[in-house]
């Protein structure tokens, strides 16, 4: 007690230092902690492989080679992870108000959908500009409309707002395949159903001198723009607020309900746009390939970033490196497709039990609160 | 006429299905149920259900015996259960995320074994033949009743008289409603929860290991499909009563077979949405039966989803 009050006078300037050091060493914890995790889980598959029988050092070397190692597998990577990018703020954003989504793949699915079926009759008619700009307005309504009204369920009829979601999941495919393979099915595609393909000349290009379209482009934007909107402005702050403490949001006189919905609705619009870059950048129609697992690893992405729209984007590439490296682990080590599935699964406990170390590390807490 | 002979076969495809279809949801449900009323909510279980599929299959297939292969898969769902258990016991650790978590992780691992099985069949649990005395062969079709629905019944209603009239039911019921009061009682709540968590995952390994050694009947990818998280839903909707959660599922398996059964008459229009029925109503049955003004009557008050 008698040091502290001596020794401050004394050394103001030394006193900012360290507690600038104490701040930064404070705030790591929340860099650290999750590559911790990584490493954790990384450890624990390698357990697990070692097990089986098959080399870790080969599996994630594999990984490495197949995810980041030459240009090919970062373009690869890169096209992979902008939807990631989407989907992952799909969740982050109701987070911030407590609410759990994980149905994001059927706002995704319900996008790609629509803007799929709204080209059909303007395909050839409106130039092609038009044409995509109706496309990714018609699938973000879509895919906000059915998120927000998850949201809107959630507030004003209390249902939980993860298992409507993921419920909604089901009934997206449900919608997609009954079109798909009836009213809006290309009877020229004998292959897989399909609406009609909107042409390569209407597609949205790649970045020049990559294979990676500019779904990415539009995604790193769109977490800047959301962070922005989530930590500079008052609908933010008042989210932030509704999420800490909904009593408390509701005696301050907040509109809990609108910022709910709105939340959720910005989320659908954010999972949307990823499906809207499946049909207009890769797939050129919407079918079944757009229900390919995104939805579901944008909610590790999301928590991997701590619901940070910033960190998001790293993140998002990272697993997205992992994804992409399946093809390559699957062929080399004759291990199942579903290993990258298995390893997501392994990340997301040993993030998840991370959080209960969080202020506990000693390396972490700070020494005046000893 | 005709109309009349299509309308009967649906509604007997409905019943038959509704006996065939419901045994999983009413064992997930069960599980579930018991998990809830610790005050615990387990969203794993759909991922417990699918390994408990896969590895029912994997055993029955290795071992000849079926009946084995349920048992084994009840023990590595109490696995599942255990550890999702010991995990939510953390300090800071959300149960609703380590569930989402335990379902990629389950089905992962699963998949991750369960390649091997997709091709090879394995020995089937058998059927009852309890439709012998009728000559309509959709009847006697129907009332081909696995032992795991019968055993299925009689475990709803045993735990609905433990739940009321036990000293252990008592002891769940303190703990889902008030960990301080139980806490004041003496009890260990971890314990009575991590318990209840892992008989929740023993049920719905069982649950799994029907879908994949009766009905459907083999093991594929697409298996289940979510009804490990309908449960969740549908031990909402059934007010958290065993009793309940018989009849619950029994719609839910009537409303599964309605697109199968209706495209066995021919009409195949739609036949995703009718497929998408289980979905709808499970979502209609939420929105219907819960509210944001009062917590529902008969919620262990210590649930998180219902907070």
């Amino acid at each position: 007690m008698a040091d502290t009050t001596e020794t401050l006078p004394l050394t103001a300037d030394k006193g900012r230092f360290s507690e600038t050091l104490e701040r930064v060493r404070r705030s790591s914890e929340y860099v650290v902690m999750p590559i911790l995790a990584l490493i954790v889980s990384g450890i624990l598959f390698s357990i697990f492989l070692f097990a089986l029988g098959k080399s870790p050092v080969d599996f994630f070397s594999l990984v490495w080679r197949g995810g980041f190692g030459t240009s090919f597998s970062w373009q690869n990577t890169l096209a992979r992870s902008a939807p990631l990018v989407f989907t992952a703020l799909c969740v982050a954003i109701p987070a911030r108000l407590g609410l759990v989504i994980i149905g994001g793949e059927g706002a995704l699915v319900l996008g790609g959908f629509a803007a799929g079926a709204i080209a059909i009759p303007l395909i050839g008619v409106v130039p092609s500009y038009v044409l995509l700009a109706v496309m990714l307005l018609a699938a973000m309504i879509a895919g906000g409309a059915w998120i927000g009204c998850v949201g809107a369920l959630r507030h004003f009829r209390g249902v939980n707002e993860t298992i409507a979601s993921l419920l909604m999941f089901y009934i997206a495919v449900s919608i997609l395949n009954f079109f798909v393979e009836g009213a809006l099915r290309d009877p020229s595609d004998p292959n897989k159903p399909s609406t009609a393909p909107i042409g390569s000349e209407n597609m949205v290009g790649f970045i020049p001198g990559t294979d990676v379209h500019w779904g990415l482009v539009v995604g790193i934007l769109l977490c800047g723009l959301l962070y922005l909107l989530m930590n500079r402005t008052t609908f933010g702050f008042a989210a932030q607020i509704a999420g800490g403490n909904l009593r408390a949001a509701q005696a301050q006189g907040l509109p809990v309900g609108k910022l709910v919905v709105i939340s959720c609705a910005i989320a659908g619009a954010c999972a949307g746009l990823a499906g809207f870059f499946e049909v207009a950048a890769i797939h050129g129609k919407a079918n079944a390939s757009l229900i390919a697992g995104y939805g579901f690893t944008g909610i590790l992405v999301s928590f991997l970033a701590r619901h940070n729209p910033l960190v998001i984007v790293p993140v998002a590439i990272f697993l997205g490196g992992i994804a992409a490296s399946g093809g390559l682990v699957q062929r080399r080590m004759d291990l199942p497709d579903a290993t990258v599935l298995l390893l997501q699964g392994l990340i997301f406990l040993v993030l998840l039990v991370s959080e209960t170390f969080y202020g506990r590390l000693p390396f972490f807490r700070s020494k005046g609160a000893l | 006429m005709g109309d009349d002979t299509g309308l009967m076969t649906v509604l007997l495809a409905m019943f038959a299905g509704a006996i065939r279809v419901s045994t999983p949801f009413l064992f997930v449900s069960l599980g579930e149920m018991l998990t809830e009323k610790s005050g615990r909510i387990n969203l794993g279980l759909e991922g417990t259900l699918v390994f408990g599929a896969m590895s029912g299959y994997a055993i029955s297939y290795h071992t000849g015996s079926p009946w084995f292969g349920v048992l084994v898969a009840g023990v590595a769902g109490s696995f599942f259960g255990a550890l999702h258990g010991y995990l939510c016991k953390l300090p800071k650790v959300n149960d609703i995320a380590i569930g989402i978590a335990m379902m990629l992780f389950g089905t992962g691992l699963a998949f991750f074994f369960g390649k091997a099985y997709i091709q090879p069949s394995a020995p089937r649990l058998p059927a009852l033949s309890l439709g012998s005395w009728s000559d309509h062969p959709g009847i006697r079709q129907a009332l081909e009743i696995n032992p795991l629905f019968l055993l299925g019944v009689g475990l709803a209603v045993l735990l609905w008289w433990a739940l009321k009239n036990t000293r252990y039911g008592l002891v769940l019921r303190t703990t889902g409603d008030s960990a301080p009061a139980a806490l004041a009682l003496g009890i260990n709540v971890n314990l009575v929860r991590l318990l209840a968590t892992t008989a929740g995952g023993f049920l719905a390994g069982i649950g799994g290991s029907f879908l994949s050694l009766y009905y459907p009947g083999s093991w594929t990818e697409g298996l289940s499909s979510g009804q490990g998280l309908m449960a969740v839903a549908l031990v909402i909707f059934a007010r958290w009563n065993p009793i309940y959660c018989f009849w619950a599922a029994l719609l839910f398996g009537a409303a599964g077979a309605l697109g199968p059964a209706l495209q066995s008459i021919g009409i195949s229009r739609g036949y995703h949405f009718f497929n998408a029925a289980p979905y709808i109503l499970t979502l209609l049955i939420m929105i219907v039966s819960t509210s944001p003004k009062r917590s529902l009557k008969g919620a262990p008050g210590e649930l998180s989803i219902t907070k």
